[in-house]
């Protein structure tokens, strides 16, 4: 049986016999996909986009988050009129499995009432980018006019172009890599660490004990959020300005305002995020290794592709370098690919893919329109239309 | 329709005519690869007006995004050195267009490129044009002409040769001269195979139709 639900965050795809088989080999029997949609499916089907978030977001890109009242993720980027045009693209974004925003994750529960907790299979980005396909499939759209996203949300939409091609006419990844490198795995292991040694993560069964390890989890977005930013931009934003104080404590208080800043971000975080759905998320990114996949060769994963990629990153994104974004673009190259690249100058770091970047902007309206003519899709009737 | 004698006239500028005589030589309907492309000036009139499928590659990363912007499938790289990450003839025809001559290994360059396409477009600032010649000779000093108006300190154009010396250059990589469009006072002439002295002496810009 299957069921649907529209609930107040969102809709809700419920699939009680899901049998969707995942790269560790183990079975999901059950799945929920959470996810929203905007705009209108064209007749022709051939208007439709898919947004991957990354390690952190949700479905809710765009217009107000209905758990936490504030913007979605991406407004900037998604809307009315807006670089993705919900008035022309039938925009649908999904909460990746094994997160805590609705689809089927750790926090999840089983037949038994109870969370799985640990039990819950070690999913990839190959899995994530299944679980969207079943999406697609129940919503009978055949193929995705744009797949997008940055960072995490960029490795999906490299993992849908090489696995699933037949459905991607073009394809935008962003501010990502085609493998987690060995310092972004670092980086992560530091925040799982963070979590498994808080007391109240409990072996991960923390919800039975009616509890959660804040501390560490805090800790951990802490520490990531700082490989989101970027040197210039900390000195520009915080220096070595105090907070609430002319001088020193000479203690371990927030002396700095980076500090509390920092404190806050953590604080704030272990509200809206799951620790287990962290160390699954983090682990399947760090899995993730597309050229291994294809017999260690990056332009096996896209030959033959006919899809066009316009790839994106920003000079002070030390994450997901613009080196990456290189290695890809070449390797695409080498497969006969149809790809454009832009870096971004930018001091805003990892994070310069979700916030205002009007270059970043000006890139994806030019490369939608284009792919849209090729498509057969309207343009904008005047306005957004360029001026040479 | 692109018919460069009749468009070349005295009110366009050198650039301007180089592109519609590299378009002139552009089949319709082909996979076209522009090395240096710039702002994309080139591509989007091969696209309007020869239909092709266009893909560049530049080096300045504010050419790339406004070639993207325009919905131009460019990449961001350099000629000396990415050109090896493109496949064996992935494309009909390859174009240099006043690139050659700010490469560091131009030789290299057109090997690529003919193992990349099976046709080259090449044009080039022609150093053997008289006025060249005569402000070396007469004066002393490095020549500073429309198309090659910079310094001789901030000049871009380390590898700068005369149409005959680039004629060499092919003879020696197999390449053979198809066409050969030059351009002298914004009138285009038309000739075949290898240049003569007098086109040597006359041309201001020439544009090379090259093949294997």
């Amino acid at each position: 049986m299957d069921g649907h639900e529209n609930s107040a965050d969102g809709e809700r795809l419920v699939f009680e016999d899901a049998q969707l088989t995942l790269d560790n080999g183990s079975v999901l029997d059950t799945l929920t996909l959470a996810y929203r949609t905007y705009g209108m499916l064209n007749d022709d089907k051939s208007n439709a986009i898919l947004i991957c978030h990354a390690l952190t977001g949700d479905h809710h890109p765009s217009g107000a988050n209905p758990l936490t009242g504030r913007a979605g993720w991406w407004d900037n980027m998604v809307g009315p009129g807006k670089p993705i045009d919900t008035d022309r693209y039938f925009v649908i974004c999904q909460n990746v499995i094994g997160g805590c925003a609705g689809s089927t994750g750790p926090s999840s529960q089983r037949a038994d009432g109870t969370p799985y907790g640990l039990d819950f299979p070690v999913i990839t980005i190959g899995d994530m980018v299944r679980a969207q396909n079943v999406l697609l499939d129940r919503l009978k759209i055949p193929d995705l006019f744009c797949v997008i996203g940055g960072s995490m949300g960029g490795m999906q939409v490299l993992q849908w172009a090489a696995a699933h091609g037949e459905r991607v006419f073009s394809a935008i990844p962003i501010a990502t890599a085609a493998r987690h490198s060995s310092q972004n795995i670092a980086f992560h292991e530091v925040g799982r660490q963070a979590i498994l040694a808080d007391p109240d993560w409990h072996g991960g069964n923390y919800a039975a004990e009616n509890t959660a390890p804040r501390k560490g989890l805090a800790v951990a977005r802490m520490a990531a959020h700082i490989t989101y930013l970027s040197e210039a931009a900390l000195q520009r934003k915080f220096g070595r300005n105090l907070q609430d104080r002319d001088q020193l404590s000479y203690g371990f208080e927030a002396d700095f305002q980076i500090e509390s800043y920092l404190r806050h971000q953590g604080i704030s975080f272990v509200d809206r995020f799951d620790a287990n759905s962290y160390l699954y998320i983090t682990r399947a990114m760090d899995y993730f290794d597309l050229a291994a996949d294809f017999g260690g060769t990056l332009a096996d994963a896209f030959a033959n592709t006919k899809a066009r990629f316009c790839v994106v990153s920003f000079t002070s994104d030390w994450l997901f370098p613009t080196s990456e974004s290189i290695s890809l673009v070449r390797a695409l190259n080498a497969a006969g690919a149809n790809v454009s690249f832009v870096e971004i100058e930018s001091d805003k770091g990892h994070d310069a893919f979700l916030l205002d970047e009007p270059e970043m902007e000006q890139t994806i309206i030019g490369f939608l329109n284009a792919a849209a003519v090729a498509r057969g899709l309207p343009l904008p009737e005047v306005s957004g239309a360029h001026n040479d | 329709m692109i018919d460069p004698r009749a468009s070349a006239n005295g009110n366009l500028n050198e650039k301007r005519i180089d592109l519609m005589l590299i378009a002139s030589l552009v089949e319709r309907g082909t996979r076209v690869l522009d090395i240096g492309c710039g702002n994309g000036e080139l591509m989007e009139l091969l696209v309007a007006e020869r239909d092709v499928d266009a893909r560049g590659l530049e080096l300045s990363q504010k050419g790339v995004n406004a070639c993207v912007s325009r919905g131009l499938a460019v990449v961001q790289g350099n000629a000396d050195t990415d050109l090896s990450y493109y496949p064996d003839q992935g494309f009909d025809t390859v174009i240099l267009s006043q690139t050659l001559q700010a490469t560091r290994r131009p030789k290299e360059v057109l090997q690529e490129m003919s193992r990349i396409g099976s046709k080259l477009i090449v044009s080039i600032p022609n150093f053997g044009h008289w006025r060249i010649r005569l402000a070396l000779a007469l004066r002393g000093r490095m020549p500073e002409t429309q198309a090659l108006s910079a310094t001789w300190y901030e000049t871009a154009n380390i590898h700068l040769c005369s149409m005959l010396d680039l004629t060499d250059l092919c003879d020696e990589l197999s390449l053979r001269v198809e066409t050969c469009l030059t351009v002298t006072n914004g009138k285009v002439h038309h000739s075949t195979g290898r240049p003569s002295a007098w086109q040597n002496l006359m041309a201001e810009l020439v544009v090379f139709e090259l093949t294997r």
